[in-house]
């Protein structure tokens, strides 16, 4: 019966994944830009929560007031002042050369800043506590916040895109680019705006990476590598095939875990690579990856 | 497309030819060719310390100038050329000293080596355009590095050190990793000039400026990128090969490290993509750079990070490209231009 729980287990750490994802679908239904940073910018909130909570003394939980607004501030500006510049002429090469810079950029600061040291963010109690189901099925508090809140912020952003001013503005420029700008709408404007939202729920998503294990610098690349992942097996343009990857892509991390320690992130990659092989549109998209 | 012109100069109809060569372009071929013969002779003028650097320098451009063909010319952006190194590291391991083969003929094997997996990676990661592709090819780099990690033979994730290497005398070794690493960098360059003048670099072009005109004339969109990124596989695994002929100590974090193909990606953005002198200047550029700024640690990639993203965002064709519209200097004259035969003045 293990395997239950370890089904469960990964299930919860897919609403982790889930949470890195959101940000990076986004991004790249709107404007096709895949943010190459999208993980380095991540743990750069885990490190701000960090020094916020040094400073401090209060629960890594209340951080997400601070650091939330300001990575909204960070994308808003970011895009405004140099992501919109490499979007110009269609040519694919300039925003993942800037991106992939940035990346290299932000992790050596970080190493510069706060040294190649683990770090963790302590939230007290709520980290060990759990529900007991059975003498082998528990369920940790955290994880299942931590699956909750992806939940939420999929929801969320899936009302916003379908239900606002703002999301009607994202799907038509997404559509068509051209055509929106006749209509009065401000892509550049809009493309800050959704990067400023990708980059807050990459704030609450590097935050609970902080609570749930340790972090160093050099660990955004595989944040990002997961949430690519979740993307492409959910299927590029659907909101919640994005959750459904994470969840497969956890799911497929804990069983391959058990197999053998080593195994745990290849498995995750196997099971992308056989959804690029046999379902290139992923488990719930309808667009070709493009 | 049928005939592709090879000569220097062609005649084109309406009293105009199609020149190619420039007076310029022979003086510098002359200047390389004397460059490249002074190179070969390092063994016997450069110190051994020179001539290990000047190893790193050569399979740096070879690998430099790979993946310029890849996203300078295909518009294949890949991050994970890494997975070539590693696979030419394990290659020249695995036939060197597991299987017993000559130490040199083992690192063309592991050329081969690469180019045979990158058949299979390019099916898959061609699924990906643009972005995707990029991070795509990178989690197949990370495949191989943990498949290799987990198989014990080739040392698992502590890795191994290479033994044929030692039945060799020191000296010898070094001079003969030289020629070979001088062959491979001299070569790659070669490589790449010979492909973009032919048939291959007229379709690539086409694809670059209008992909969907280019394949309703004719063009294998779909062939002639898939070419390319077996010719930049094997062109990876070889100069992997080398490197590690040179370093001997293979180890999986460091022979598929991202770092491989971030210095690539560095290289050919600073000295300018889509040229053929781009990555020639930028691996200068880089070495000078790394000799300068090597003791202030991570601040050098934070400053090489900075420099690749400037120069993107406000010079595109990075250094060469500024070196070339001043000059009109073209080292490597891949294009085409059409001229008139009573032209009236100069240029």
């Amino acid at each position: 019966m293990t395997w239950v729980n370890d089904v469960v287990q990964g299930l919860l750490l897919g609403g982790l994944y889930a949470l890195f994802a959101t940000g990076l679908s986004l991004m790249f239904g709107v404007m096709r830009l895949v943010n190459l940073a999208h993980g380095d910018l991540s743990i750069v909130a885990a490190f701000v929560a960090l020094a916020i909570v040094d400073t401090v003394p209060v629960n890594p939980l209340w951080t997400v007031l601070v650091v939330v607004p300001l990575m909204f501030g960070v994308g808003y500006l970011l895009q405004r002042g140099m992501l919109n510049y490499t979007l110009r002429g269609g040519d694919p090469l300039p925003p993942v050369l800037v991106t992939f810079g940035l990346s290299i950029i932000i992790q050596n600061l970080l190493l510069e800043v706060f040294s190649a040291d683990s770090q963790g963010l302590d939230a007290g109690r709520i980290e060990d506590a759990s529900i007991r189901i059975s003498d082998r099925l528990a369920v940790g508090w955290f994880p299942l916040l931590t699956l909750v809140v992806g939940i939420a912020v999929l929801a969320g952003l899936q009302l916003v895109i379908s239900r606002t001013r703002l999301g009607r503005a994202f799907r038509a420029t997404s559509d068509d680019q051209e055509t929106a700008r006749l209509m009065g709408i401000d892509n550049r404007a809009v493309y800050a705006v959704a990067t400023g939202i990708a980059l807050a729920t990459v704030a609450i998503a590097g935050i609970v990476l902080g609570i749930r294990t340790t972090f160093t610098p050099s660990v955004g690349p595989t944040r990002l590598i997961f949430a690519f992942e979740a993307v492409v097996i959910g299927g590029l343009g659907s909101i919640w095939g994005t959750l459904a990857g994470g969840l497969v892509l956890g799911v497929a991390q804990t069983l391959g875990a058990q197999i053998s320690p080593g195994w745990g992130v290849l498995a995750g990659h196997l099971v992308f690579l056989a959804v690029l092989a046999f379902r290139p549109t992923g488990l719930l998209g309808r667009t070709v990856p493009a | 497309m049928s005939a592709t012109p090879t000569s220097a100069e062609v005649a084109a109809p309406g009293g105009r030819r199609v020149q190619r060569a420039t007076l310029a372009s022979r003086v510098w071929l002359i200047l390389g060719l004397v460059a490249v013969a002074v190179l070969a002779a390092g063994p016997l003028w450069a110190l051994d310390s020179v001539l290990r650097t000047l190893i790193g320098f050569f399979t740096l451009l070879a690998l430099a100038t790979m993946w310029n063909l890849l996203a300078g010319y295909a518009g294949l952006v890949s991050i994970g050329q890494q997975a070539y190194v590693g696979l030419g590291a394990y290659g020249l391991l695995y036939f060197a000293d597991t299987l017993g083969l000559n130490l040199f003929l083992s690192v063309l094997v592991a050329g081969l080596v690469g180019a045979l997996v990158a058949i299979p990676t390019a099916a898959l990661a061609f699924r990906l355009r643009g972005g995707y592709f990029a991070i795509g090819t990178w989690v197949i780099a990370e495949v191989y590095r943990l498949v290799v990690s987990n198989v014990s033979q080739l040392g698992g994730g502590s890795g191994l050190t290479l033994r044929a290497a030692s039945e060799y005398d020191r000296t010898a070794r070094l001079f003969a990793t030289y020629e070979l690493a001088l062959a491979v960098g001299v070569g790659a360059v070669v490589v790449a000039y010979v492909l973009l003048r032919r048939r291959l670099g007229l379709a690539l072009t086409a694809i670059r400026d209008a992909e969907a005109s280019a394949q309703s004339l004719g063009v294998h969109v779909f062939r002639t990128k898939f070419l390319v990124y077996l010719v930049a596989a094997f062109g990876c695994s070889l100069a992997g090969a080398v490197i590690y002929l040179n370093l001997l100590r293979v180890q999986p974090e460091a022979a598929f490290s991202i770092n491989w193909t971030a210095f690539m990606i560095f290289i050919v953005v600073i000295g300018g993509v889509g040229t053929i002198e781009g990555p020639i200047i930028g691996t200068i550029v880089f070495f000078v750079l790394q000799e300068t700024l090597s003791g202030y640690g991570a601040w050098y990639l934070v400053l090489l990070g900075a420099v690749a993203v400037l120069v993107t965002l406000l010079a595109r064709r990075g250094l060469w490209g500024l070196v070339a519209d001043r000059t009109g200097w073209s080292l490597f004259p891949v294009q085409r231009r059409l001229q008139d035969l009573h032209p009236s003045e100069g240029r």
